[in-house]
């Protein structure tokens, strides 16, 4: 598909033959992560996070599917039949803890996949398009997992559905209306969960088509690697399938290790206990936490505490929150070096460290109580997150003095320590 | 990389399935971990599709089937009621002498179901007919118990779904079901109090 020399698909059998003329799915398959799907020889363990997170949405898909046929969405019986999955349907305790671990997991891989397109460079052209359909999907997950996390109609089911409705209603004008389409109400009530449930249901299919998108982007250009050099030959490439699916096979028995001894010795360890508690309208518990995985983002919308610029605080904080997001679909045009690889660019390598700390701080900020110093902290964190894209990455684009590349991914590989210390486009040998 | 043919050879060890391979040598070591790694990717996957297929089974609450205990001594000869029971209508029918002696007056050898009224019911209760509502042709309830309903050919039971004809024995005469309408597991408590389940 990619590489001319992908190995063609040739049906043997009389049946596949027959098949592979009316209708060429195996086709599909075979050069989609079979052997016509040549992949660069030198990908480390970061590459497998893709098909990870493949696994989660599906694992997602199956026990969601499976827990939908005991969950009653209304808001005198969502809690309880959520604890009649717990203790009468046989094996529900698993079905829902894996579901509920599931979804931690889901965004644990994804967020690994994404740091590791930032630090190799693999939102550069040609593969922008493979990006701005990931940062889709991200959007699509946080709006799915929200949802989901609603439906027990616990405590933290009902203040996270009231608040993250809420960011709507800082919406000028139109805000309020809004605010009372989405609820369906005034306030979160069986409308809610009703339409939460229905969303809920459908946006992984959504997440799904989209996946299919991703993965056919990916396969215009091929994937990128360690090293950021275009492939250059067939000596560079290795067949998708046996080399990778085994290497993903590996991959993916790690996943459900780790996997399986939160889901049967911690389960409730990435979850709020308030949850355990039904929803009461009449009562925000003390310390209201969104899920984990929001809690960057949580502490960015923290941050605006004043009005400036005759914008209210509540604007800032929600415009905020979503520009973090939205500031990767431009990416791409921010940072305009050629060289994909961080291992090659030592100033961007060093900045991308920093990022990750800036991230994980303003996570902990997140769950912090809003008081000092956890709220000036949190604002010089995400002040740091947009000066990161916005600043930073454009002033090293031009200051930049990028390490020599290896002239290919073979050299590079078998360590071919003159041709990797040669600059650039000039060949092993011609020392400067 | 020259295969070494020994027996000795830890690599060469344990044996696997298949023919000797590669100039003489046995089933290599990397054949075992590729056999042994995808048997166990299909015993975990079985493994993983056994909770999906039973969560499917009735739980824990709908198996948790209470015995009901009916009080029949308001039901006049001649009358029936319907219960429920496991989420199924029970008919309790009290019957006349004229419908015992109908049911009796059939020969048994000539039903599709044998079986006599004094099989169906309890002994010195043989008035008492008590079976499940359910059609044993495809579950529809049949009509015949309920005040004014059709009692269809046979004075016992007619079913609308697919025309089945019951008679004061509840038993098939007529139509597509199979079998006699079931009689549950029951005791009499007391003359006038039944115990269902």
């Amino acid at each position: 598909m990619s590489f001319p020399w992908a190995e063609h698909y040739e049906p043997k059998h009389a049946l596949t033959k027959w098949i592979d003329s009316r209708l060429p799915l195996p086709r599909l398959v075979y050069n989609a992560v079979g052997a016509g799907y040549p992949v660069p020889r030198n990908l480390n363990y970061f590459w497998n996070f893709g098909v990870l997170a493949g696994v989660a949405l599906t694992i997602q898909i199956i026990t969601g599917i499976v827990l939908a046929m005991h969950y009653v969405a209304g808001t005198d019986q969502a809690f309880n039949s959520v604890e009649g999955i717990m203790r009468d349907v046989n094996q529900g305790w698993m079905l829902r803890y894996a579901h509920m671990n599931g979804a931690s997991f889901f965004f644990i891989v994804v967020y690994i996949h994404i740091f590791r397109g930032l630090f190799y460079g693999s939102y550069k052209a040609p593969r922008e398009m493979v990006w701005l359909l990931g940062v889709v999907i991200f959007l699509l997950m946080m709006a799915t997992g929200f949802m989901g996390y609603v439906l027990p109609w616990g405590q933290m089911s009902f203040w996270g559905a009231q608040v993250i409705t809420g960011f709507f209603s800082a919406i000028p004008v139109i805000g309020d209306p809004l605010h009372t389409w989405l609820l369906g109400g005034f306030a979160p009530d069986q409308a809610t969960l009703n339409r939460f449930f229905s969303l809920h249901y459908l946006l992984p299919f959504v997440i799904a088509g989209v996946i299919v998108l991703h993965i056919w982007a990916l396969h215009i250009p091929g994937s990128n690697n360690p090293t950021g050099v275009e492939v250059k030959g067939p000596q560079d490439t290795v067949p998708f399938h046996p080399y990778y699916t085994a290497k993903d096979g590996f991959g993916l028995g790690v996943f459900l290790i780790l996997f399986a001894i939160m889901t049967f010795f911690y389960p409730n360890a990435m979850g709020h206990p308030d949850n355990y508690i039904p929803a009461n309208p009449l009562s925000t518990p003390a310390h209201i936490v969104p899920e984990w995985y929001f809690l960057p983002f949580y502490a960015i919308l923290k941050s605006f505490t004043v009005n400036w610029l005759w914008v209210p605080a509540k604007l800032w904080g929600v415009v905020a929150m979503f520009g973090a997001i939205a500031l990767l679909f431009f990416l791409p045009w921010l940072d305009k070096s050629p060289i994909r690889s961080a291992n090659y660019r030592p100033m961007y390598k060093i900045a991308f460290w920093i990022l990750v700390v800036d991230v994980v701080i303003l996570g902990y900020v997140g769950q912090a109580e809003p008081k000092e110093p956890n709220v000036r902290i949190g604002q010089f964190a995400a002040m740091y997150y947009f000066a990161h894209f916005l600043i930073i990455v454009p002033i090293i684009n031009m200051f930049e003095v990028p390490k020599p590349l290896p002239n290919s991914i073979t050299e590079s590989v078998l360590h071919g320590e003159a041709a990797e210390a040669a600059p650039y486009g000039v060949g092993a040998g011609a020392a400067h | 990389m020259a295969i070494t043919h020994t027996a000795d050879d830890p690599n060469q060890r344990p044996p696997v399935i298949g023919e000797a391979k590669e100039g003489g040598a046995g089933p290599r070591r990397r054949d075992f971990l590729n056999i042994a790694a995808v048997s166990f990717a299909g015993i975990g996957a079985v493994a993983v599709v056994i909770p999906l297929v039973n969560q499917m089974n009735p739980s824990a609450d709908v198996l948790a089937l209470a015995a009901i205990e009916v009080d029949i001594s308001a039901i006049a000869s001649g009358q029936a009621i319907k219960t429920i029971w496991r989420k199924q209508p029970i008919f309790i029918r009290n019957l006349t002498p004229k419908e015992i002696a109908e049911a009796d007056a059939v020969p048994v050898s000539s039903l599709r179901d044998p079986a006599t009224l004094a099989q169906r019911t309890k002994e010195g209760h043989k008035n008492w007919l008590i079976t499940l509502g359910v059609c044993t042709h495809l579950g529809c309830v049949p009509l015949g118990a309920g005040e004014g309903e059709t009692k269809g050919e046979f004075g016992g039971y007619f079913c609308p779904c697919h025309g089945s004809q019951y008679d004061t024995a509840a038993r098939i005469r007529k139509g597509p079901a199979p079998k006699n309408l079931q009689v549950p597991d029951y005791s009499f408590k007391s003359p006038t109090v039944v115990q269902i389940g």
